[in-house]
């Protein structure tokens, strides 16, 4: 679908910016918000490029660098970190290749930090794009990218 | 045996929460049904004599929030904004991800009373953008409560009028603080506001606005059911009712559970939460959150009420209950909770944004030399009290919490 097309679903009011922008991100099997996005945001809601850049830079999920088609978030948050995110971290280095901030060679991940995800009880946790995955270990890793990479050869 | 008390999670797992025509089978929306015979001052005053307090952290009494708004007076005032903070961010708090994935019509229900009460017409809940299985069943159960006719117009017959929106955060801690939530739903950048004017005076789009918690507004339905007075009859005199408490951490049975207030740490952890893994002796419960405290054995019998934790140098907070076994090191979480509030730091005032980082390299400097740990945590606590007393917003006001009571419990073992 086109970003306009996108635009059009929503009334032109700025109480709708956030909203927007999520769905332009989620449009793009990158999983970020192009130069162009921004400015037609902005032109829809009738303010400054300048401004909607602002918002899009200050909230951590949005992002103006191309990323992997599975958007990776470990929680770090103090429970997670105290059952051992850190390893978890290293783990996930181990089966893709790329620690916090990076992106895949092939565009399948990229790898963020994220605080709390609200899901203590099951701690450690994550998060690959809408999905959460709970009281990781290393084998439950493994086998979590193991099967999406099988299924990204077998398309 | 001790058993739960449920009041917000009621119908949490009773229903399948995706078909509204089950929760009406249960009951559901009987007590809008109730609350719009009844004459919106009336509710206020049931709401005040019930003495409910906010339960998404602050305890401030949810009657008197209801009252200000109600009675809040300006000229160019076109209409009032109720507002669900459901932006739980909170290290530790998982309560309103709960409602909201298991009996999401409760929260609406609450909400629809509110609205009445103050005479909102138009309402918002403010989610963050993580909690994607909470926006789904959010979303179909505002899309069916409207076909019902639960929201729309002239609801009920009785010429009441209210509509829920449904707004996504983006990853900002600091937006579930009520008005940097506020510029948040309004398309910037979230950065908190001067207080006063509170949001009861000038908040959304400048109009008089009611913002809660989930769990506050899923109390409503309850309160109107049963009465000001059973409400009150449980719990503790100062904090009537009920709280889901979150445990985590180092316990045998992690997970949520709400019960009446008053109830001792020690029964939270040994009954609910099954006791410390491996038999092992407690070292510290994080109570309440990043924002939150540190507390040692000397508290566990202490009932959970906002004031008792209060007199203890302790904080209820949002009902987190992070548990650290022997085995943990208390310097360590506390590092984590002060890189934590580095990273949220939104950078608008002077003192939290270099406060947060201050405070991080002297956790490094202590970390590089042991020796000197208790001198080290006079100065963070010099810094981060600085800080609370000079920051715009409860992020920069917070740190303080933690670190002091870490000086009170944990000094020798800094």
């Amino acid at each position: 679908m086109d970003t306009m097309a996108i635009l059009k679903k929503f009334t032109p009011e700025k109480d709708n910016m956030l909203n927007i922008l999520h769905a332009v991100q989620d449009n793009n099997p990158q999983n970020y918000l192009t130069t162009e996005d921004i400015k037609l945001v902005a032109s829809y809601l009738n303010t400054t490029y300048s401004a909607v850049y602002g918002v899009v830079k200050y909230y951590s999920m949005f992002s103006v660098k191309p990323r992997g088609k599975y958007v990776i978030r470990v929680c770090k948050s103090p429970v997670c970190h105290m059952m051992s995110t850190k390893t978890i971290i290293d783990e996930i280095k181990n089966n893709i290749g790329i620690g916090i901030g990076e992106t895949s060679a092939d565009l399948l991940f990229t790898l963020e930090s994220s605080e709390c995800l609200g899901h203590c009880a099951k701690a450690p946790v994550m998060m690959i794009n809408d999905k959460v995955f709970k009281e990781l270990d290393s084998v439950k890793i493994k086998n979590i990218f193991q099967s999406i990479k099988m299924n990204e050869q077998n398309k | 045996m001790i058993t739960e008390k449920r009041i917000a999670l009621k119908n949490a797992g009773k229903y399948n929460a995706s078909d509204i025509n089950e929760y009406i089978k249960i009951g559901g929306y009987k007590n809008v049904e109730k609350a719009l015979q009844i004459n919106p001052g009336e509710i206020i005053d049931l709401v005040i004599d019930a003495k409910l307090r906010g339960r998404g952290g602050a305890g401030f009494p949810t009657g008197l929030k209801n009252k200000f708004t109600n009675e809040a007076v300006c000229e160019r005032c076109v209409q009032k904004y109720l507002v669900c903070n459901a932006d739980e961010g909170e290290p530790g708090t998982f309560k309103d991800r709960i409602i909201m994935e298991q009996d999401p019509h409760v929260l609406l229900e609450g909400m629809i009373i509110a609205a009445y009460a103050i005479g909102a017409t138009k309402g918002y809940i403010y989610i963050r953008g993580e909690y994607t299985e909470s926006i789904k069943m959010l979303r179909i159960a505002v899309q069916q409560a409207s076909e019902k006719g639960f929201l729309g117009k002239n609801i009920f017959n009785s010429g009441f009028n209210f509509g829920i929106e449904i707004k996504l955060g983006a990853g900002s801690y600091l937006c579930g603080e009520e008005l940097t939530l506020l510029e948040s739903i309004e398309g910037k950048r979230g950065y908190p506001r001067i207080k006063p004017p509170f949001p009861a005076e000038k908040g959304l789009f400048g109009m008089p606005t009611l913002i809660n918690n989930v769990e506050t507004f899923s109390h409503l339905p309850y309160i109107i059911e049963y009465g000001a007075e059973h409400y009150r009859a449980m719990g503790t005199p100062n904090s009537p009712g009920t709280k889901i408490f979150t445990i985590s951490g180092d316990v045998n049975k992690p997970g949520y559970y709400e019960t009446t207030l008053g109830i001792t740490l020690r029964q939270l952890i040994y009954d609910f939460g099954g006791g410390i893994k491996n038999n092992k002796n407690i070292k510290a419960v994080l109570l309440g959150g990043a924002a939150g405290t540190f507390v040692d054995e000397s508290v566990l019998d202490t009932p959970m009420g906002y004031d008792t934790l209060k007199e203890k140098g302790a904080v209820l907070g949002s009902g987190a209950i992070m548990v650290l076994s022997e085995e943990r090191s208390v310097f360590d979480m506390t590092y984590s909770v002060l890189e934590f509030f580095k990273h949220e730091s939104c950078g608008k005032c002077v003192p939290c944004r270099i406060g947060t980082t201050q405070l991080v390299r002297l956790m490094n400097e202590a970390k590089n030399n042991s020796g000197n740990r208790k001198e080290i945590l006079n100065q963070l606590i010099y810094e981060a009290d600085y800080m609370a007393k000079n920051s715009l917003c409860p992020l920069g006001q917070s740190p303080i919490m933690p670190l002091r009571s870490i000086k009170q419990f944990f000094e020798n073992q800094f």
